[in-house]
């Protein structure tokens, strides 16, 4: 034996808990620092006036000045038309995801995904082209007669609500579709057997299991939806402003930070209502996927949870028998022919709206492609010829290539950054009994629900007086904090399915705990964490939110300087650099997608 | 670290032709070991010693405490109180790459991402072995265990029973202490179960290797152990070889764990008599130092009640009625229903029974004296 056993009369250092959960520490000190920290001081900010005294008044101005008010009843107005509209368009696209082939799910998936992640400046401008007055829509419409003058799709609410729609639903399926791949298809199967027709069975079986799925999708878009600004900016008129927006300009116009603490509270405080109201109505378990039967309703009846299921047991009801009275219609038809099952005739039915739904999430960014190409001077659609002068004005022009060599060294710098504590983390969280678990789970993921522009207001006041605004170090923290949750959520799901075991034989068989690290547990777990890299590139290299407040000037990140392009002067070099952004990040999804997959599945 | 070779072999076989519990070396010793978490006990007060060359099985139902103890003496949990020594040295809090013990785990726990070779040479690797050395061990290894062309291949691509045999040469080839077996066999079908028994019996016994082996399946325990250690609710309840456990179980759970048995209520009269259901009197040979009056339980293994044949004699006799015979190939099986509803199952030979047995026939059963334990009920 080479290995001389030294007697061990103690336990080692390390056994005691605190010890344990040391890998969660660096990640919730930067947390507490740059996250928690500055978001409660300006939220603390809003409550005293200048002198240092406590005071209601910016409160009272909001209360009182109609503009404030009449804002904030546009942004729940639209945040939720986009919530109905989201669920409504998404629902049939989760369901076909959930119980198409393991093939088709993933290509779908996948498809889903590429919105979800592709820059969001870049969609909107993409909007943009197809909405304007002589834009892709509008040409197409009049070519084909519809309508002799140019229709109005954009600077109004439909322009607001095509492109929130467009952004939000990805989250609305991904939200659906978690919940719905639990639910055990043989039960529709089941309630046909016991005599439901295919309607029922769809309402009356289906759709109350599915419940729980819409209604945290509901919660997410919402919730997501007030926040916004970059579509009603760029997509709305004069009526479409939205809370952000007035916070926004308070800070950069008027400088006035206490207000804009008193309206960052504000959106909290809505979020925080519908938060509440959603608990409630269903319980907040169900959020994480909880089982329906779970739902608050049924645990604590209370007045409103009753009489909401009463309604809904009603409805539900109703819903069944109208799609059953539509089907005997049908079947009355001899032309539709009574022999035709009623399943096998609603699936085409069901792939035709999907792909239109699909459709209308993928297709809209592809127009900025052949636009970048126009040898004209204007954004047309169809472009006028072709060359490659936009390229070139990109190529050529200092700021453009500036911004986006920062913009790549920001995102590296917190790729890697977010990477490191998000995955000393997860490897904390999942295998260690740490007290305060909950805790630290809901402190990491709360920068994905917290309103972005909360946070980088509050970042733009701590950087103010540490000097760390226009700088790239700023910038990555701040990022960091917006990546981490992905990071964290990506590698905990992969270390769940890790079989530990094998690091216990490793162990075992003479490997110390870092090179049991380094031989057995880190190759396995590489793409999963590779995909998390990828994740968080992403994440800092489409954020404009952060950016908006700590970069600006000459050290505007890439969506930033897009950002004052689309506010100024909307020119055909913005879809150059869109084609550019979108090569890039559709490339950097597939990458990480299929890293994900490979990693998630190989404990299998 | 000895490597694999022949000449350990040689040497661990003659180790072992002594034979287990005559003054071998002591390899593993537990003592007083228990293990709680927070206020439930998942093993207490564990005292258990395993001679060098011994294959102990620790036996129970699952949440009995055998994988707590496992993995304990592996040094992955750490004990709440007692100590663990392995080849005479206190090793209780020693991590586990420092313990010269092997794991074979439930799932084989073979690495997905190395080749069945870089599997076998990772623990060599670990002990910094020679490159060359490795190779012709980790050789040797996969010929031990009859698999001698697969080292190029991952794991995924072998059957469940050759990933069985790679984490067996895995575990043997850097000559561990103690090879612990953590329901190794649980996840292969029945009749690759069967075969693996023997193979993994034989290679214990080719190569003296010293098994910590864990199971909760008894057949398997009697079929492959030195001895048995059967675990409940976290306690030992006897420890001893299969015989014992079998013949001479000292509780109610242990005659009934292991192996089927018939158990009576009675109370203990007179001069080692007791009386049954339905007033049954019943001689045993050995009270267990029950007293008068008291209540006890009377155990009978099927296998030791016999139909009488007319006019036949026995210590003791039941009459019922034959309600039902199960042809199990060279054994039928047949239930007896006393009079007052109890039932007695019993085993024959099939050529034995004949047609002699027919439903609903009344029956008298017979059994010896000895062959009754009388145990306290739990």
């Amino acid at each position: 034996m080479t290995v001389a056993v030294q007697p061990a009369l103690r336990p080692p250092r390390g056994q005691s808990a605190w010890v344990q959960a040391w890998p969660v520490y660096p990640l919730v000190v930067l947390l507490l620092a740059i996250f928690v920290f500055p978001v409660g001081q300006i939220l603390a900010l809003s409550l005293f006036d200048p002198a240092g005294q406590p005071t209601a008044a910016n409160y009272v101005r909001v209360v009182t000045t109609p503009v404030y008010l009449q804002t904030l009843a546009i942004t729940f107005e639209i945040a939720g038309w986009t919530t109905a509209l989201a669920l409504l368009g998404g629902y049939p696209v989760a369901y076909l995801l959930a119980h198409a082939s393991a093939r088709a799910r993933d290509t779908l998936t996948l498809l889903v995904l590429m919105p979800f992640w592709t820059s969001f400046l870049v969609r909107t401008f993409a909007w943009m082209i197809l909405l304007g007055r002589n834009g892709a829509v509008n040409r197409l419409l009049i070519s084909l007669g519809i309508t002799d003058a140019p229709v109005s799709l954009i600077f109004n609410f439909t322009g607001v609500m095509i492109g929130m729609v467009h952004a939000m639903m990805p989250l609305g399926i991904l939200a659906m579709l978690s919940v719905m791949q639990r639910i055990d298809i043989t039960l529709v199967s089941a309630a046909r057997t016991l005599g439901a027709r295919g309607g029922q069975a769809f309402w009356r079986i289906y759709f109350p299991l599915s419940l729980p799925g819409v209604a945290a999708g509901g919660l997410l878009v919402f919730i997501t939806a007030l926040g916004f600004f970059i579509t009603p900016a760029l997509l709305g008129g004069r009526r479409e402003i939205m809370i952000s927006q007035v916070i926004i300009s308070v800070v950069q116009e008027l400088m006035n930070w206490r207000f804009a603490g008193a309206l960052s509270v504000v959106l909290l405080v809505a979020a925080g209502m519908v938060f509440y109201l959603y608990d409630r109505l269903l319980g907040i378990s169900t959020l994480s996927g909880g089982a329906a039967a779970e739902t608050a309703s049924q645990r604590r009846p209370g007045l409103m949870g009753r009489a909401g299921a009463f309604i809904g047991r009603r409805l539900i009801a109703a819903l069944g028998a109208l799609a059953d009275r539509v089907a005997e219609l049908r079947e009355a038809m001899p032309a539709l022919g009574p022999a035709r099952s009623n399943r096998r005739a609603s699936r085409p039915l069901l792939w035709a709206i999907s792909g239109a739904v699909i459709a209308f999430l993928c297709l809209p960014a592809l127009f900025v492609i052949p636009v970048s190409f126009t040898a004209g001077t204007f954004i047309e659609f169809p472009p006028q010829g072709f060359s490659l002068r936009w390229y070139a004005t990109y190529w050529n022009s200092p700021g453009w290539i500036d911004a986006t060599i920062r913009s790549l060294i920001v995102a590296v710098c917190t790729a890697f950054l977010a990477t490191v504590l998000g995955t000393a983390a997860a490897f904390a969280l999942v295998r260690k009994k740490i007290a305060g678990r909950g805790a630290i789970l809901a402190l990491a993921l709360a920068p994905l629900v917290l309103p972005r522009i909360i946070i980088a207001v509050a970042l733009f006041y701590l950087y103010a007086r540490l000097g760390l605004l226009g700088t790239n170090s700023g910038l990555v923290l701040g990022h960091t904090v917006l990546a981490v949750p992905y990071v964290l959520i990506t590698v905990m799901a992969v270390l769940r399915t890790y079989d530990e075991r094998l690091d216990q034989a490793a162990r075992t068989l003479g490997a110390s705990a870092c090179r049991t690290l380094y031989y057995i547990t880190l190759p396995q777990i590489r793409p999963g964490i590779i995909a998390a890299f990828l994740f968080a590139f992403i994440t800092s290299f489409d954020d404009l939110t952060i950016a908006l407040f700590v970069s600006g000037g000459k050290t505007s990140t890439l969506p930033r300087q897009m950002w004052n392009d689309l506010l100024l002067q909307v020119n055909p070099t913005l879809a150059a650099v869109s084609t550019v952004i979108l090569v890039f990040v559709t490339v950097f999804i597939v990458l990480a997608e299929t890293l994900r997959r490979r990693a998630t599945s190989r404990a299998g | 670290m000895a490597p694999l070779s022949g000449a350990a072999l040689i040497e661990n076989r003659s180790a072992n032709s002594e034979g287990v519990g005559t003054g071998t070396k002591i390899k593993l010793s537990i003592r007083s070991v228990g293990k709680s978490y927070g206020a439930v006990t998942a093993l207490a007060d564990a005292s258990l010693e395993l001679a060098e060359g011994e294959l102990l099985t620790l036996l129970g139902p699952s949440g009995s405490g055998k994988t707590t103890l496992l993995m304990m003496v592996a040094g992955l949990v750490p004990p709440t109180s007692g100590e663990v020594w392995i080849d005479g040295k206190l090793a209780t809090y020693t991590p586990p790459d420092k313990r010269d013990i092997g794991i074979v785990f439930q799932n084989y726990a073979l690495f997905p991402h190395l080749t069945v070779f870089e599997n076998i040479a990772f623990p060599l690797r670990m002990r910094r072995m020679r490159t060359a050395d490795i190779a012709s061990a980790v050789a040797r290894a996969l010929d031990i265990v009859q698999l001698p062309r697969v080292a190029e291949r991952v794991p995924r691509e072998l059957s469940g029973g050759q990933q069985q045999r790679i984490a067996l040469a895995r575990c043997m080839v850097y000559s561990p202490s103690i090879i612990l077996m953590d329901e190794p066999l649980g996840a292969l079908d029945r009749q690759l179960r069967d075969q693996m028994q023997l193979e993994i019996k034989s290679l214990h016994r080719r190569l003296g290797i010293t098994v910590l082996y864990v199971t909760h399946d008894q057949e398997e325990a009697m079929a492959m152990s030195d001895r048995i250690c059967l675990l409940n609710h976290g306690r030992i309840e006897q420890i001893g070889t299969p015989e014992d456990l079998y013949f001479s179980p000292r509780s109610l759970f242990a005659a009934e764990f292991l192996g089927e048995s018939n158990t009576l209520d009675a109370r203990v009269g007179d001069g080692g008599r007791l009386v049954g259901p339905g007033g049954l009197v019943m001689r045993v040979k050995d009270d267990g130092g029950t007293k008068p009056g008291e209540r006890v339980k009377l155990l009978v293994r099927p296998e030791r009640l016999h139909v009488l044949a007319d006019g036949e004699r026995a210590d003791n006799v039941a009459e019922g009625e034959l309600v039902e015979t199960v042809f199990a190939g060279g054994l039928t099986r047949y239930f007896v229903r006393l009079a007052d509803g109890v039932m007695l199952s019993g085993k024959e030979l099939t050529d034995q029974t004949g047609d002699r047995l027919r439903q609903g026939m009344p029956v008298r059963i017979g059994w010896r004296a000895e062959h009754a334990l009388v145990l306290r009920p739990e």
